[in-house]
């Protein structure tokens, strides 16, 4: 292979000595970038390629299409139908995956290294020439519907609709990315080549590859598969603002065990508290069953199998959510002893003993996730959507030990808001009104 | 290019290009007091999992006491006479480690992972619990309502899962398969401190256990802190035996309709009594795996290809098999109908496409890329030594030795279509089936 530009290495990145990963940002001559682990000790290699935007890039009256339109990539493309398609991917033994979620659209590819060139014609001809067949078209819409129509009675699907729309409004993340059933409906082949347009460019594309290749073989790769991608898509919404006010709210449905949804406002990712914060949803609600409410919610009053909280930084806007969910007699109980640990965390913050406890747990069990080309490649590509430097892994267990008690504690009585906790209930809870 | 790719496609179904190397880093061996152990040796990152798999699960659960087996997993994170209750994840995490639990129908299991220098504090807790439990009242009162809850939430708020139940219920004659893991609520309701220390000493002890040992370890050293820990631990020789009641000949095809008005999308599933994988017989087990591949295991599978994209009257096509287990499995066929399509029809239109694809024999082509996918899956899996661990863990509390999991790459690549066909015709038998219908209500013609 004679190549005219030599692909760039920008920066070689090693990782504290816990992981021997080193990333390298790799450049390829057609000035595509990419972050690269070379593990060449498996034949085989795991490509991310993320685009920013995701469902959110929908039309309000074509909600659904960008989620429909990732389901149609692999349905069909150049001169193979669906069928024949399936089959030469099978036969290369390499699996594509789709997924898209409000701020982005992934492939989540794996290959083996022994038949790599035929696999990247083969994506190549998956990203640039879809073929969105009507009866492909038809056919997935009917799968999406069939979802969509579970959806409609899962009591966790409805409390995640039912707390979106009412914290974003008439942002696109006030709805599922999936689409309503009167949406999915309405979609035509048309609006799935619309959302291809709006989704796959150049300007907004992040790429993480693992495993057994080299810079320079990587670089030559994002060309054929990459380089003539036109240079923009549509542009990202703008922000949405998280208006949800305190209380309750009830949907009633028929089933033994409520499920709730709780939250209220979040905090960014390159907010410079996000730190601080993150260690406080450690202590109160994140950290398994060492936190505050596993604590009191399951261990010391078995009122639930599982309650969590969880920081969501999105793109376009931040929130702090929490679920648990409890048999509708005991649903009033959980609610209450969360308010109060809400409140009692924004009063009194979180004790020097439990911010030690935390910051040991989380230092440590942070080297546990860089377990697998694919989850490493995932990783890398996530980093980069945050803006976050190449060395941030060997810095990131510096940054959660330089957080001192007073800021956690700042940062709750600011972020905690107990009379702003909204809860969206579904079931049959007894003592409780939305 | 679809020429290209079909010729790259003959080439790799022609020559052993795929790396033969499948085999893991395995170590075994037995401590004195009967403990078996598995060493996985990955280097990749300093990082370790430990696991400790009981051979014991919720099939093996006295009569009356059903969900015992996983509310003693529950009950295990309290104390022991050493530790005080939630000490044992606790220290986990003080040493930024993850721990849990999980039982099934033939096993229960502990893990942690953490660092691999951290590898001697978890064996040390682990040998612990497996003797000395330490357990309240209290304890017993609250985490049984956390088990409860996890019934609401896992099966009770879930009418596929109720659907499920049902169809095991009716699958096992005789047999604790028929019972669920988690238990029945009306008997989860009665579990007792009685119950559950006479399950703990009857059935936590080295000789009924398997270490596996996962990461960033070298075999000698797992060995040595492993006689340290749990080789001192005596055997009990009274440890309950796996006798559990057979099934009888099954010679009645059953049928079941299970109605819940939260059931937005109706299906019919068909569950066949089946043989699983047998130490040294896996032959036929492999068939069926094949035959569950090639019948529902993707877009290209035959139900996919005559149901959704022929006839299109299905959206969704699936065949399962489960071969590791301990006793007789089952063989499953599930179809979602499309729109307007009757639970009746898309039955109908199943079933005759079973009968098609035996009265056709296996397409080679199609064969031919399953296997190329599984010899591709072997290399696939090493990027995963945990996942390995546990493909070990599940087989040994199954009846299988290390020599069956490991001959099994070779015995599926080794089946021939008219062995796939051969063990249809045995298995996909309606007098040992149940056919299940999930339904919001009675159908309205459409």
């Amino acid at each position: 292979m004679k190549r005219i530009f030599a692909t760039l290495i920008a920066f070689v990145i090693a990782l504290p000595a816990w992981a021997a990963i080193e990333i390298k940002e790799v450049t390829s001559p057609g000035g595509i970038t990419a972050w690269l682990v070379e593990d060449h000790s498996i034949p085989f290699t795991a490509l991310e390629l993320r685009f920013r935007g995701g469902t959110s890039l929908d039309d309000p009256d074509k909600r659904g299409a960008v989620y429909l339109m990732s389901g149609l990539i692999e349905e069909g493309a150049g001169d193979m139908d669906a069928r024949t398609y399936a089959r030469e991917l099978e036969a290369l033994a390499a699996s594509f995956q789709y997924d898209a979620s409000d701020d982005s659209v992934s492939i989540s590819a794996q290959f083996l290294t022994e038949n790599r060139d035929e696999v990247i014609d083969l994506l190549r001809t998956t990203i640039h020439e879809p073929r969105f067949d009507e009866d492909a078209v038809e056919r997935v819409k009917a799968q999406i519907l069939s979802g969509l129509r579970s959806d409609q009675t899962d009591p966790n699907d409805i409390a995640g609709r039912n707390f979106a729309r009412m914290a974003y409004g008439d942002h696109p993340y006030g709805s599922e990315g999936k689409g309503s059933i009167e949406s999915v409906g309405a979609l035509t082949r048309d609006d799935v080549v619309a959302a291809y347009d709006s989704v796959f460019a150049k300007d907004r594309l992040y790429v993480g590859a693992v495993g057994d290749i080299t810079a320079e073989e990587l670089g030559a790769l994002l060309d054929t598969l990459l380089a003539d991608l036109p240079e923009t898509g549509k542009p990202i919404p703008e922000r949405a603002e998280v208006n949800i006010p305190g209380g309750v709210s009830v949907v009633e449905f028929d089933t033994p065990q409520s499920v709730a949804l709780f939250g209220h406002a979040g905090i960014d990712r390159d907010d410079p508290d996000f730190f601080a914060a993150f260690i406080l949803n450690h202590i109160l609600g994140g950290g398994g069953f060492e936190s505050r409410l596993m604590q009191e919610v399951r261990e010391k009053r078995g009122l639930t199998y599982g309650i969590a909280t969880y920081l969501v930084p999105k793109d376009l806007a931040s929130v702090y959510l929490g679920s648990v969910s409890s048999s509708n007699d005991r649903i009033a109980e959980a609610v209450e002893v969360i308010r109060a640990e809400w409140a009692r965390a924004a009063t009194e913050g979180v004790t020097q003993k439990e911010l030690d406890d935390a910051k040991t747990y989380l230092t440590g069990a942070y080297p546990l996730r860089f377990d697998g080309n694919g989850r490493i490649a995932g990783i890398m590509v996530g980093m980069q959507m945050e803006n976050l430097p190449i060395d941030y892994i060997a810095t990131r267990n510096d940054k959660v030990n330089a957080v001192t008690l007073e800021e956690v504690n700042r940062v709750a009585s600011e972020l905690l808001n107990p009379e702003g906790l909204h809860f969206t209930i579904v079931g049959k809870p007894e003592g409780l009104d939305g | 290019m679809v020429r290209a790719l079909a010729l790259s496609a003959a080439l790799l179904a022609a020559s052993p290009l795929i790396a033969k190397e499948g085999h893991e880093a395995v170590t075994t061996f037995t401590l004195d007091n009967g403990m078996d152990v598995v060493v996985i040796e990955d280097n990749r990152a300093p990082v370790v999992q430990h696991m400790v798999w009981y051979r014991v699960g919720s099939a093996d659960e006295p009569a009356g006491t059903s969900g015992i087996a996983h509310f003693l997993e529950h009950l295990m994170f309290k104390g022991t006479d050493t530790l005080a209750p939630g000490e044992f994840s606790g220290t986990v995490a003080a040493n930024g480690g993850n721990d849990n639990a999980f039982t099934s129908y033939d096993y229960t299991a502990y893990f942690q992972r953490v660092a691999a220098d951290r590898l001697e504090l978890m064996m040390q807790m682990e040998a612990d619990r497996m003797r000395n439990l330490s357990l309240t009242e209290e304890d017993i009162t609250t985490e049984r309502g956390v088990i409860l809850e996890e019934r609401n939430q896992r099966t009770d708020n879930n009418p596929r899962a109720l659907f499920g139940e049902q169809m095991s219920a009716a699958q096992y004659l005789n047999h604790g398969y028929a019972v669920p893991i988690i238990g029945w609520r009306h008997e989860m309701e009665t579990l007792g401190m009685e119950d559950v220390l006479s399950f703990y000493q009857n059935n936590y002890a080295p000789n009924n256990a398997i270490l596996v040992v996962t990461g960033d370890v070298k075999p000698n050293d797992v060995k040595a802190l492993a006689e340290q820990y749990y080789g001192v631990i005596p055997a009990n020789p009274d440890v309950s035996r796996r006798d559990r009641a057979q099934e009888p000949p099954q010679t009645a095809a059953r049928r079941l309709t299970y109605k819940d008005p939260r059931v937005a999308q109706p299906y019919v599933q068909r569950s066949y009594l089946a043989p699983e994988r047998d130490p040294g017989a896996q032959e036929t087990a492999a068939a069926l795996y094949l035959l569950s591949e090639l019948l529902g295991g993707g877009t290209t599978s035959y139900l996919n290809e005559k149901l959704q994209f022929e006839q299109q009257k299905v959206v969704y096509a699936g065949a399962f098999y489960r071969g590791v287990s301990l006793d007789d499995t089952t063989f499953d066929l599930l179809v979602v109908p499309a729109q307007g399509v009757s639970l009746q029809e898309a039955e109908d239109a199943m079933d005759q496409a079973v009968a098609d694809f035996i009265a056709e024999g296996v397409n080679q082509d199609d064969l031919d890329r399953i296997k190329m996918q599984l010899r591709a899956a072997q290399i696939y899996a090493r990027d995963n030594v945990d996942g390995i661990g546990n493909r070990y863990g599940r087989a040994l509390t199954s009846g299988l030795t290390v020599e069956d999991v490991q001959a099994w790459p070779d015995i599926l690549q080794a089946v021939t279509g008219d062995e796939i066909i051969a063990a249809a015709r045995e298995v996909l038998q309606l007098e040992t089936s149940v056919t299940g219908w999930l339904m919001k209500d009675d159908e309205v013609t459409q």
